[in-house]
């Protein structure tokens, strides 16, 4: 049952997707009885999964395309090769 | 009795008609412009050298994409073996007595008390991107697809050949990182 930081911390960090086993959170919430340190991981880990959102949304609003120019000088290197 | 028609392929077309997809593709995965170009480009050429292996069975998008997964995995093999560049910092002490437990001065410190209201600020993100820039390679990509692409776990151990428990170290690698980055450049007190 006592799992160390190393491994406490991991199990926060993949709680974070929702992706930590039910056993997994049993150890995680066990250890966050005795460990301070820890506790303040956890609580600032969510604050940082908030910031991961908000990037997000900012990344998800990027158009991913490529420049009419990019297209065009692929094209003149690609045809040398055709 | 059906017959399937046979696909043809059209090197001359590949740009006009993929090129958008696959960097597209390729930049939710590699997440750097330069390199996402340089991987469809060698897509493509890699495909005009494979043309006569090309059997019709897949569409031609299909066919290429194949070949891009391919390059994908090899660039993250590469970014896996590069040594001496940017090197995650140990969190946690990895053998002796104290195995497992927090270095000292990575120990996280507390925060301002108004951090809530703080990550609304529009600067926030340009702090935590130039953290997630000082990732290494490797971090940053697995951390990104997993964490701002949100792509699921299964899907990224395949793309790039590892299994789970691997890529939830290097999650956990890159969080710790990007905590104590984001403390001391953004929520120190």
């Amino acid at each position: 049952m006592k799992i160390s930081c190393d491994e406490a911390t991991k199990i926060c960090d993949k709680s974070q997707y929702k992706e930590a086993s039910f056993l997994d959170k049993v150890k995680l919430n066990f250890h966050l009885i005795l460990c301070k340190k820890c506790g303040k991981y956890t609580h600032q880990n969510n604050v940082m999964t908030k910031c991961y959102e908000k990037h997000r949304l900012f990344e998800a609003s990027k158009e991913n395309c490529l420049k009419e120019e990019e297209k065009e000088c692929m094209k003149g290197v690609l045809k040398t090769k055709i | 009795m059906n017959v399937t028609e046979k696909h043809t392929l059209n090197p001359e077309k590949w740009i006009d008609l993929h090129a958008d997809y696959l960097f597209n593709y390729t930049i939710t995965r590699v997440s750097d412009r330069d390199l996402a170009k340089d991987l469809v480009q060698d897509t493509f050429f890699a495909g005009l050298k494979a043309k006569e292996n090309f059997q019709g069975k897949a569409s031609e998008r299909t066919w290429l994409i194949s070949i891009l997964k391919r390059k994908i995995i090899d660039q993250y093999r590469k970014m896996n073996s590069a040594k001496g560049k940017a090197e995650i910092k140990m969190n946690f002490y990895s053998d002796g007595e104290r195995e497992g437990e927090w270095i000292e001065e990575r120990v996280p410190s507390s925060w301002q008390p108004e951090v809530e209201k703080n990550i609304e600020a529009a600067e926030l993100n340009l702090v935590l991107e130039k953290c997630i820039g000082n990732l290494p390679d490797k971090h940053r990509m697995v951390f990104k697809m997993k964490t701002i692409q949100d792509f699921d776990t299964e899907v990224i151990c395949k793309e790039l050949d590892i299994t789970a428990s691997n890529l939830w170290v290097i999650i956990h690698r890159a969080r710790t990182q990007l905590r104590k980055c984001m403390e001391d450049n953004w929520f120190k007190k």
